[in-house]
Order: C-alpha cells, then structure tokens, then sequence
C-alpha cells in the first residue's frame, strides 16, 4: 500500500504572531514552524500502517526550504520518502491542486490530509485534492480499518458519528481520533540519523494555479480585557456593568 | 603554538574564531535537541511534582523510554550499539534532558557518564561488546561504586577487596559502598576494590544477580534528589570473572579520576541548563506577581538579581561549550594523527581536566546562585513545595558536592596547572617573567598592546585579569615552592582567579563571536551581560588578590602589587547600575531568558 501525508508547515502554537508592514503575510523571524497538528495525526497513523503491513509513506509539503526541517522530521518519525513542491502555499486552491498533480504521476491508495492547517484554518485542501483527483473523500475522520482494497472510516458528524465504507485510492482528512495524542510519536536518535540519507525531493511545480483569494489585511483579535469579578449579592452592579462598560444591554 | 593543550587559556590568547557557541549547532544537531525536548516534555515535565515523592520507579520508567528513544547512547559508538555524537552535543542533550528534576539529572549522569565511560574508556573488546549495546539502549542501567564509608574525597583509600581465585579465573570482592545513584534499579555495577596490598585500587565491572552476593542498603533519606535512588552497595565474596578487570590492575584510581573529568563537564550541562530553566520560571513569575500595584519585575532590587541570573547562566553556557569544542577538537587531532578512537578520547579529556574542573565548580555555584535568587524572586511562595523552584534549589545543592567536592575540585585546578608549568607543557613561568618585567609600564598605566576587537575595553580588561592571575600564581609558587599544597586556603584563593580568567574569556568571546554572526546591534545585551559579568568578575578577583598579596608579600613588593592590583582591576567605566536594569528589561519584554537556542 503507498499512502502519501500531506503536510502543512505552520507556526508553532505558542508562536508570538505578527504580520509585515503591509499586514498581508505573516512575520517569520523568530518563528518555529512545526507539522501542523491535524497533519501529525495522520502522519502517525500512517506509520501506524507502515509498522503493521508494511506501508510505504510518503510525505509531501507545497513551500518554500522552511518546510523541508518539518520534512526532515516527518522522515525521522518514519516516512519513507519526502516530496517538497517549490512554491507558495499560501493559496489552498493551488496547494491542493499541486498535490492532485503529483499524485497522478504517482499512485497511492490513500492520501491523507489534515482537516485543516492551523494556520490559515482554511480546511478545504482535502477537498479540493478529492474533487480534481475524482476520488472520495471522508473528512473529519476519526478512526479508520484497512484492507487492501478498501477502508472502514468513521467521521465525525454534527450529531455523532458516521461509519462509512470507501474504495481505494480514497482521500482522508484526519484529526485527533484517528490515533491519541498519546500516540504521536517523538523521532528518535536513530530515526533522525537515518532521515539524512532518506530522499527529500524537491520539485517545481509544472503548472501555475490563479489565486481565487486575496488577503487585504491581517489582523490579531482584539486583546481580551480583564475579568471583574462580582459578588452573587451584586446584581445591581452586574447590570450597571454590562449596561455601561460592556454595553450589552 | 601549543592550541591544542588544556589550560593553554592562560598563556595564550584565543581568537573567538576558534570557540564553539550553540548558535552554531547544525541542522541534525538542532533537530536531535527538538526531539530531546519534545520527549521531555512529555515523559518529564507531566511528572516533576510526583519526582519529589520518593517515586524511584518513575525514574526508572523514564530512563527505560529514553533509552527507547537513543537517549542513553549518545556517547558509545555506533559499533556498540550507539550513536557516536559530538560531545558538545550530547552535553547539551545531557542539559535538556537534566533541567527539569534533579533526581533525572543524576540517574542520568550516573547512567551515561560515570556509568558508561570506565567500561567505554578501559573495557576490554569483549566486555564492550557485552555491556554497551544494553547501556546504550537502557535495557540494563549502570551504577558507579566508588565512594565508601571511609572513603571519600580520599577515594583511593578504600578498603573493598579483591581476592584473585585459586585457578585465577575470578576475584571475590568484599566490601561496602556508600552513596551511590541508580544502585536500586541498576543491572550493571562499576566497583572499585584493591587487591592484595596495591597501591591503588582496581576497576571491575559486574553484572548483578539475585545470587552474587550483591544486596542493597535502603534508600537514603535525602536534602533534595528525591526520587534518584541513592543506596549502600554490600559486597560478600561477590564473584567477578576475571576478564571483567577495567584497564589494568592497580589501575582503578586513573579511571576513577579519568571518568570524573566528563562526569564534572556534563555536571555544568546539567546545571546551566537547570539555571535557564529557574531563570525562565522566576521571570514569568516576576511578570504577573504584583506588590503595591506594580509587578515585581519592575523593581530595581529585582532587576538586579535578574541581570545577575542571566549573566552567570549566559557565562557559564559560553565556558561550557568552548570547554567541550576544545576537547572535541583535540580528539579529532589525536585520531588524525593515529591515535586510536577511545584513547584520543581519554587523552582529550585528560589534557582538559582543568576545564572540566572548572566547569563543575563555576556550573555548580552559578545553579545555587539562580536557584537561591529563584526562591527570593518567589518570596514566601518561593518556599513552598507547591513551585517549582523550591526543589531546584534542593536539588542543586548536590552538585557542590559531588563529582569531587568543590574544595577539591579548586584545589586540583591549582595543582593541575602548576603540574602542567612545571613539565613545561605549557609555558607559564616564561610569560609570568614576561608580566614582571612589565610592572613599570603598567604601573605608568601603559597597557599591553591588545588584538583589535569591536569589544576592546571589555577585552582590555580579560587581558588584565589574565596578567593578574599569572602573576599571582607565580608569587605564590615562589613563596611556597612545594608547599604551596598545604597552602590550602591559598589554592583556593588562586584557584578562583583562574576560574574568573577562564570563564570571562570565555564570555569575551562568545560576545564577540555572535557580533560577527549577527551583528553589533543584535548583541546588545550580550554586551551588557559581558560588562556586568566582568565588573563582577573583577570583585571577585580583587578579593582573592587581596588575600594571596598579603600572604605571600611584604614591604616595598606588597606596596606596589596593591597599586598593580588596583590599576588591573579597574572598572569604573561601566555604569554598572544602567547595564543591569538593561538586561533585566529585555528579560521583562521577552518574557523569558532568550539567548538559548
Ligand atoms: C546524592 C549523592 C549521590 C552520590 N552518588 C555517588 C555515586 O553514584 N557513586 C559514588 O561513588 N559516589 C557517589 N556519591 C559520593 C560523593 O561523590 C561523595 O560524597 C563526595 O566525593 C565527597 O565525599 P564524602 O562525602 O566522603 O566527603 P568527605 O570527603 O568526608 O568531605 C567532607 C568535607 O571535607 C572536605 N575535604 C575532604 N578532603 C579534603 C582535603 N584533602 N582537603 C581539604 N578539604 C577536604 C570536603 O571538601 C568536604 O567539604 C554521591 C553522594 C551523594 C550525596
């Protein structure tokens, strides 16, 4: 079975965020980017996969070099080989469809996506890959059972679970569930050693997608204000307070 | 040019081309240390409140996982089954994966230090391939058994015996050893016994078994390193094959202090990297803690405790790794000119047993340091169980004492260096005679001519305190030629000189290096940590010079080393006051200490 993991490279959660003067991209310096998480999840159950039937995994990454540290340790946790598409990713539309490209020069039987990249929250990568792949697709996948030619998934749903049966070649966008977080795995000396010689491919990408969205401006959520605490025997005062100061009602 | 020689830092000057700063870690490197954080984060820091109770399984559980993830075999080759890293790398690794608990701190330095490199250093091929591969993975864990009820500091006074078979193929030992970490949970026990009426004692491994005559005193109760096992070992009639001799017999006192050089310089990893840590907790604590409606950190008397922690931190970091690049290259060098492998190793290590010394008494005085200003930072929180620095400071204590105590350690620094005069491996008393003849200039005020530096006062100053130093060890070994040994308290005055001597070099030239990487302008703390380090550094310094004129002068000669003393140690340049809050004020924007990597 070859399974390809999308990865999104993404700022540490813990980042401070700023953007550049024009407030239209974010400010790198002094910021750590790691696997996005949701990502992380289907990247350890792929090697979940690997370790139990023998799995081939690749990763794939659509950035600039940042990505390639982020890279390298998807290779050190297990990968077997790393792709990295030279252009910008700051468009979901033209990720996806640089990914689509690349999988249909090379055939996998599942490629997993995360549901959506930290950063940008856009969740529409997996989507996009399914729709000009015409392959289906499970979002929001929460557990999966494989055999060779098809996949038990079960996603999350507004009101519970679902349980579904697909086909391979299938995309799956994961998220916690699929393993814990207990489960993730932390790449060890060896495994970091050997991510050195394993192949980190770069390649340029073949065709230009057109942008369909542009960012006027970015801006941080306004800073939450201190919390008030009033005492239960105060209500005239809570009233006056959400009347006047938080002008509510 | 003698570079490539320990303790050539007092007769030369180094170019800060040729130091090592974590800045310049490569990108492998980064990534192992990424990993080692995560694991910490994950195995470690959930638990530092249950490591303060007595839980020696936990750490057991722990050092198993980090033997999973390659975490005990940074240091044995790949050949025996580890990974054969750099040493400034493991010494960094060693720090992470210390920084959180002490009672982690020592059943891994126990472990991967005093545990691992007698049978690396001195093992035969055979008991290598035997024992490594398992230490390394952390299937089987190791223990040092030196220190015996009547032998401490004296170590090779011991009274465990080693009595050789009729048929020659084993010894029995006998004997009893106290104090020693990972005893409760170790398979692999490293012990020390004389034979017959050596002179010195012998090394032996073992591999303990529920019928070899091997039980166990019950756990110690202790200041601090909770839950690091800490027991007596009890030998009767213990049964070791003999091939299981490390080295050579009568050879164990040289492995014994040959395996303390790297267990003290891995010391300083673990304690610098502990003082980043209380650093880091204190400052977050300063931020939010408010006394008369103002945070704590705003405070000058505040401040000024923070500018000190970082400093020292920033200082004992940039010793540490220029220690480690030194001994490092020097192994590089022995091997490229034939040295086998593990002898290049102990060579390195031998030749910078000074440093490695130095290390441990600066590392650990600075970590008592932090910790101490940590729980005033604290106030009354400070002293309660409920935070985190009211074990680091427990834990911390330990590190003065063991590893060689710190009277000790000061007094082999001296030693060592007059050893290292005397057979003219380094040229000391030349360059002391070149310092005396220039007494009349510098008394003029005329200063020697220095290398150019975008830091040349600062570097004006390293000169001086080197000039100094020299010229007070030479007084002082004139005065007392052979003596000078039992001039203990003096040893100790002149042993904090060349520790001053080394250290604010050390942080000249980090200093230094980083302007050249990022630029002047991005180092300005740096720099204000350099200055307050010397201003300091220079206390210290006149306070010890003081003591040793007094003893060893008189007259015309006394009256003129004071006016010397006085012209060397000068730094009134420095707004000493502005320079701390300055650093205590990036400390506040960054929230953190924030020149790690
Ligand atoms: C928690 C813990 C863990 C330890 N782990 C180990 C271990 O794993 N393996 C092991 O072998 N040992 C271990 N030790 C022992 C440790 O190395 C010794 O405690 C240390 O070397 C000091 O020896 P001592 O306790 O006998 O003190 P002493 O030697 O009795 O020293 C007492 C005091 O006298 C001073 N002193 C001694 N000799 C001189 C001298 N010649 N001149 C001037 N002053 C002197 C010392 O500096 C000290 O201040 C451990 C100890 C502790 C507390």
């Amino acid at each position: 079975m070859n399974i390809l993991v999308c990865i999104s490279c993404v700022p540490d959660t813990t980042s401070k965020i700023n953007f550049t003067q024009n407030k239209k991209k974010l400010d790198e310096e002094g910021i750590t980017f790691i696997i996005n998480p949701y990502d992380e999840f289907c990247l350890t159950k792929a090697i979940f996969m690997k370790e139990s039937s023998g799995a081939n995994v690749t990763v794939i990454s659509v950035g600039d070099s940042k990505s390639e540290s982020v890279l390298r340790k998807a290779l050190a946790i297990g990968a077997d080989n790393a792709v990295r598409i030279n252009a910008d990713s700051d468009s979901s539309k033209s990720v996806a469809n640089l990914i689509a490209d690349y999988c249909s020069k090379n055939k996998f039987d599942i490629i997993f996506c995360g549901r959506e990249s930290i950063d940008f929250n856009g969740g529409q990568v997996p989507g996009f890959i399914a729709a000009k792949l015409n392959l289906p697709f499970i979002n929001s996948c929460v557990g999966l059972d494989y055999t060779d030619d098809k996949i038990n998934a079960k996603r999350e749903i507004d009101s519970g679970h679902e349980m579904c049966e697909c086909s391979l070649p299938a995309v799956v966008a994961g998220q916690k569930g699929l393993v814990e977080e207990k489960d993730l795995k932390i790449p060890s000396m060896r495994g970091i050693m050997t991510a050195r010689t394993k192949p980190l491919e770069i390649l340029d990408p073949e065709s230009t997608y057109n942008n369909n969205i542009e960012i006027l401006e970015l801006s941080k959520p306004s800073e939450r204000s201190d919390c008030k605490i009033i005492s239960e025997d105060n209500v005239g005062e809570l009233v006056q307070l959400l009347h006047k100061e938080a002008k509510v009602i | 040019m003698n570079k490539q020689i320990g303790c050539s830092f007092l007769v030369e000057e180094t170019n800060f081309n040729n130091v090592f700063i974590i800045e310049e870690f490569d990108k492998t490197s980064l990534q192992m240390i990424e990993a080692t954080r995560e694991f910490v984060k994950k195995e470690i820091e959930p638990n530092v409140h249950e490591l303060e109770n007595k839980n020696y399984e936990l750490v057991k559980k722990i050092m198993k996982k980090a033997g999973e993830m390659g975490l005990l075999g940074l240091n044995i080759p790949e050949e025996y089954g580890g990974f054969g890293m750099g040493f400034n790398l493991s010494m960094f690794i060693c720090g992470e994966m210390s920084c959180d608990s002490g009672s982690i701190a020592t059943a891994y330095g126990a472990h991967t230090g005093i545990g691992t490199y007698p049978i690396l250093y001195y093992g035969s091929e055979d008991i290598k391939k035997e024992f490594l591969p398992k230490i390394a993975s952390g299937e089987w864990i190791a223990c040092y058994n030196l220190t015996e009820p009547e032998a401490g500091s004296d170590a090779n006074s011991g009274k465990t015996i080693a009595v050789l078979s009729n048929d020659k193929k084993s010894y029995e030992i006998t004997g009893q050893k106290i104090w020693i970490s990972n005893a409760g949970f170790s398979e692999v026990f490293i012990v020390f016994a004389r034979i017959e009426n050596d002179k010195n004692i012998t090394g032996f491994v073992l591999k303990k078994s529920e019928s070899n005559g091997v039980t166990l005193g019950e756990e110690e109760k202790k200041l601090g390193l909770s839950s690091s096992s800490t027991r007596q070992v009890f030998y009767d009639k213990t049964i070791v094959p003999s091939q299981q001799i490390l080295g050579e017999r009568n050879g164990g006192f040289k492995i014994a202090m040959n395996s303390l050089n790297v267990g003290r310089i891995k010391l300083c990893a673990a304690t610098t990297a502990a003082a980043e840590k209380v650093l880091n907790i204190s400052i977050s604590y300063a931020l939010q803690r408010k006394q008369f409606n103002t945070a704590i950190i705003d405070y000058g008397a505040i401040q000024e405790k923070f500018a000190h922690m970082a400093t020292k931190t920033y200082a004992s970091n940039a010793a540490l790794y220029r220690a480690g690049n030194d001994i490092e290259t020097k192994i590089s060098e022995l091997i490229k000119n034939g040295t086998e492998k593990t002898d290049a190793k102990l060579q390195s290590l031998l030749s910078y047993a000074v440093e490695c010394a130095i290390m441990k008494v600066y590392g650990s005085e600075v970590i008592m340091y932090v910790s101490d200003q940590a729980i005033q930072i604290h106030g009354g929180m400070g002293y309660s169980a409920d935070t985190l620095v009211e074990p680091a400071y427990r834990d911390a204590r330990i590190s003065r004492i063991y590893e060689g105590t710190n009277e000790i350690n000061r007094m082999l620094i001296v030693e060592m260096t007059l050893k290292k005069a005397i057979k003219k491996e380094l040229n000391i008393f030349k360059k002391i005679k070149e310092i005396r003849k220039r007494i009349p200039l510098t008394l003029l005020g005329i200063n020697k001519k220095i290398v150019k530096s975008s830091l040349s006062k600062e570097k004006q100053i390293v000169v001086n305190i080197k000039d100094l130093t020299l010229l007070l060890l030479g007084l002082a070994a004139q005065k007392f030629k052979a003596k000078l040994v039992k001039e203990q308290e003096l040893l100790l005055r002149i042993a904090d000189l060349i520790i001053e001597t080394y250290i604010s070099e050390s942080v000249l030239l980090k200093t230094e290096k980083l302007i050249k990487l990022n630029g002047k302008e991005n180092c300005i703390t740096q720099i204000k940590m350099l200055q307050n380090h010397l201003c300091e550094s220079l206390n210290t310094i006149k306070q010890a010079s003081q003591e040793i004129i007094t003893t060893c002068s008189s007259g015309f000669e006394k009256k003129i080393l004071f006016i010397l003393l006085n012209k060397l140690s000068n730094s009134n340049d420095f707004k000493i006051k502005e320079i701390r809050r300055e650093i205590a004020l990036r400390l506040k924007n960054d929230g953190k200490y924030g020149f790690s990597i």
